[in-house]
């Protein structure tokens, strides 16, 4: 297991620096640069544009900025952002945790229902609660996000006003930020109902950012499931007299997780780096929004360690449900 | 019901009233919560030009020596109580008016009141490389440069108190609308000091202090600004306790939220909106003729757009009205004849333009030698903006309306940054662009545009350089008699239409949607939204 640990922590140097060179190079092969960004439709003086790209050290070589890039990164400094001039690591750090929160919510509406279909789906193989399931995770994979989310949003904001519109609470509640977290921060402040209206808040954009991943969970738990339904240990099982819940439960779902659990740790990835639809429609201050803004103003420190930071997190993920899928699947563990 | 189950039921109902008229006693705060469309750059607004970061800033927390009348171009006092321009006008003494409180907040207790040594701190940042915050601003003051303020303001002096001085090195009419700029805000010289001593000096961008009407509370990036009325504001309290900028970037999400009620006022509506939000019932559209101008930039320096004649063949080719209707809606803009709207002094009303006429552009262009036609290239840009809503239909009109007379056009598309490169080395033909007017003076669309130096540093997109207009807005730039530069506008814009180095296209209207029980709030032909003296009341 410890070797296999230290396989897969070899393997981030090589990942990290690639992503830095590549991020690097990318937001630098976009047209346009931060300077001609900020002036927007006022366009710029080129004498003016010079001294303020020299100011910005953009005016050096490529390499001696990759250079000094990389040096700041070895000292741990993310640097600053060219438009706010905060440094990056608090306007990370400001936002992360409305993404985490999202993305939290997210999973747990699509695992437990993605899981409940696709098992469902796969005991009733064939019958119309399985074409109707398999009918509807094809669907919502197939959904448009941006259309799915207004929809939500006229139905049940607009016309039933059910939910909030958008936000992650009403505005007239003043909850300062502690943890960043809103449904811990409304538990610790004094303002009444503000928790409430907090979960309120997440349903809407939890269940838009969750249905393609649903319907990914769904798909892959049914396959799993009737690939495994069919093993002789199940029958086995069966034949020894053990319920039929014990039966799904302990000896088949355990063994059809396996794949999922890597679809589970993609999934995770894709809802830290790609919630940007869903923050967007939502209003939902959260680092994808930031970054989209960030590559239109050509901020490029936020854009090169905004993206660097969310490379490490989806590597720590997919790292750690490496380590889980070992745990759950012992065979796993002893390959080279 | 038991009797002790009823009794029961008694005291909560006591309770509940009682809590009622506590509640009713310590009236909530009132609050006027605005979806915003975007977040700010930051606070130190003389470090940015984006409209959303002056209503942010400028326009809430920070006050001028002049500002426009709302909803006008209009000058009034504002922190100089009077001034006088000298005969030469090369010197402007201001009069500061007294008594004006600074916010104060948790980190900052202001020792004294607004006074010269503000002013001065305000602009000798921007003027003098020497100051010790000139260097603090990464970005620079780009207001303040591209104005080239540096090179206009002599010196700055204060003269007491609460009396300054701007002398300036050769006269220049649109001076006082520039004080009433966003960048022109001014700053307690006192905070600055203090953040300064503290090693903190970028909490002036994160923190501000200023003397405007609401003070600043909290900022939540891409979330929200939350601010508070400023009780001591000098020109009366704003009626609302508390405003809150709700950013909420996408304009359907913004109009959905309005209709809800989670918000009172949404910016920047879709003109294609317009008519379905008029329909509302409980919503009101306010609209204005806003101070943009959107053009087609003739590029004069190539042949055979050297040609008067062959310019204005283009100018009679285009079907205007039916561009304005694809681009902006049914009477969300008006045709523009000249290179300021109509709205602002100047104008010459009896400015016709060039109408829609193939037949004459025709005819044109077999005078100026070009009967079987000719090539040249369209260049736009991919995404939109306020002043051209769809690029890439806009250049596609214009393509079919150019075959028509026989000229063979090429649409090319590139990014706004590389647009603009290379626009100002002249490399293309004809060029869509956009102006907006930021201080309600006629100069600050001629010069930049239009003027001789402009051709030679390639703002000036056509090329285009006339000795006799160069003169005459250089003349009217001069002086101080409204009624004089006028005239000599007038002048210049019938040079103007006859040369054609220019395609006017379109004036667009600026909108906003507001609950129907909203008061007070008006739209700036600028572009800027204050709420200074806003009023809701559910």
């Amino acid at each position: 297991m410890l070797s296999f640990i230290a396989r897969r922590l070899g393997l981030l140097i090589p990942t990290f620096f690639g992503v830095t060179l590549l991020t690097f190079a990318l937001i630098r092969l976009i047209p346009g640069d931060p300077v001609e960004v900020m002036m927007g439709e006022r366009r710029v003086d080129p004498q003016m544009h010079a001294e303020a790209m020299h100011r910005l050290g953009l005016d050096k070589p490529l390499y001696a900025q990759y250079l000094d890039y990389i040096g700041a990164l070895s000292h741990g400094d993310l640097g600053q952002s060219l438009r706010s001039q905060e440094s990056v690591w608090r306007e990370f750090l400001a936002l992360f945790p409305a993404t985490l929160e999202l993305a939290f919510a997210a999973l747990i509406f699509a695992s437990v229902l993605g899981l409940g279909a696709g098992v469902v789906a796969a005991l009733r193989r064939g019958s119309a609660i399985d074409h109707g399931v398999m009918g509807l995770a094809l669907t919502g994979y197939s959904m448009p996000i941006f259309w799915w989310g207004l929809v939500l949003i006229m139905f049940f904001s607009v016309y039933l006003g059910w939910t909030p519109v958008s936000d992650r609470l009403d505005l007239l509640f003043d909850v300062p930020p502690v943890t960043g977290f809103m449904l811990i921060d409304t538990l610790l402040s004094d303002e009444d109902g503000a928790f409430l209206d907090a979960l309120r808040h997440l349903i809407l954009p939890a269940i838009v950012l969750g249905t393609i991943p649903l319907a990914v969970i769904a798909r892959m738990t049914r396959s799993a499931m009737l690939e495994v339904l069919r093993e002789d240990y199940v029958r086995t099982a069966r034949a020894k007299g053990l319920s039929p819940t014990r039966v799904v439960v302990v000896h088949a779902l355990r063994n059809a997780l396996i794949p999922v659990l890597t679809v589970f740790g993609l999934q995770v990835g894709a809802l830290l780096a790609g919630a940007v639809l869903t923050e967007t429609i939502f209003s939902w201050p959260g680092i994808g929004k930031w970054l989209i803004e960030a590559i239109g103003a050509r901020d490029y420190p936020v854009v090169q360690n905004g993206i660097l930071l969310i490379a490490c997190l989806v590597i720590l993920v997919n790292f750690v449900v490496d380590i889980l899928y070992g745990l759950v699947n012992p065979r796993i563990r002893h390959q080279r | 019901m038991s009797p002790r189950r009823r009794s029961r039921a008694a005291l909560f109902v006591v309770c509940l009233l009682g809590a009622a008229a506590g509640a009713a006693a310590s009236a909530a705060p009132s609050s006027l919560v605005v979806c915003s469309e975007a977040s700010p750059e930051g606070f130190d607004i003389v470090q940015y030009t984006a409209a959303v970061t002056a209503d942010a800033s400028a326009e809430t927390l920070f006050d001028r020596l002049i500002r426009f009348v709302p909803g006008s171009t209009e000058l009034e006092p504002g922190l100089a109580q009077s001034w006088q321009v000298s005969d030469d006008g090369l010197s402007y003494t201001l009069q500061l008016r007294r008594g004006v409180k600074f916010h104060r907040s948790k980190t900052f207790t202001p020792s004294r009141d607004f006074n010269a040594d503000d002013v001065l701190w305000s602009f000798q940042r921007q003027l003098d490389p020497q100051h010790p915050w000139h260097a603090l601003s990464p970005r620079g003051f780009p207001y303040f440069e591209s104005m080239a303020l540096g090179e206009l303001i002599e010196r700055i002096e204060k003269l007491d108190d609460y009396q300054v001085r701007f002398v300036l090195r050769h006269p220049e009419a649109p001076f006082l609308a520039d004080l009433a700029m966003g960048f022109a805000s001014i700053y307690s010289a006192e905070y600055a000091a203090q953040l300064l001593a503290a090693g903190t000096p970028e909490k002036l961008n994160s923190e501000p202090i200023g003397t405007g009407p609401f003070i600043f509370e909290r900022y939540a990036k891409d979330a929200q600004i939350r601010f508070r009325g400023n009780p001591d504001y000098w020109d009366g309290a704003p009626p609302m306790d508390r405003l809150i900028f709700a950013i909420t970037p996408d304009p359907n999400v913004r109009q959905q939220k309005l209709k809800a009620g989670d918000c009172q006022i949404a910016v920047y509506p879709r003109p294609t909106d317009i008519a379905q939000l008029k329909s509302e019932p409980d919503l009101k559209v306010l609209e204005l003729d806003s101070l943009m101008v959107a053009y087609i930039a003739l590029n004069v320096r190539h042949p055979p757009l050297d040609d008067p004649r062959v310019r204005q063949a283009i100018n009679l080719a285009f079907d205007k009205p039916a561009y304005l209707r694809a681009q902006f809606g049914e009477g969300n803009a008006s045709p523009a004849v000249a290179p300021y709207p109509p709205t602002l002094w100047g104008q010459d009303e009896t400015l016709a333009g060039w109408p829609y006429d193939p037949q004459r552009a025709r005819q044109l262009l077999a005078d100026s030698g070009h009967a079987d036609g000719f090539r040249l290239s369209i260049w736009t840009r991919p995404g939109g903006g306020p002043t051209n809503p769809n690029p890439g239909i806009g250049a596609q009109m214009l393509q079919a309306d150019l075959a028509a007379i026989g000229v063979q056009a090429e649409v090319r598309v590139f990014e706004w940054g590389e647009l603009i490169k290379r626009a100002k080395n002249g490399e293309h033909d004809l060029v869509f662009m956009g102006w907006s007017g930021d201080n309600g003076d006629p100069d600050n669309f001629l010069t930049p545009n239009l003027s001789c130096a402009a051709a030679k540093s390639g703002e000036n997109q056509a090329g285009w350089c006339n000795a006799e207009f160069d003169a005459l807005i250089a003349r009217a730039r001069g002086l101080s008699d409204q009624a004089q530069r006028a005239a000599l506008y007038r002048q210049a814009l019938g040079i103007f239409t006859q040369q054609a180095p220019w395609l006017p296209l379109a004036y667009p209207k600026q909108f906003a949607v507001q609950r129907g029980d909203v008061q007070g709030f008006v739209l700036s032909p600028l572009g800027s939204n204050n709420y200074a003296k806003v009023r809701y009341a559910p």
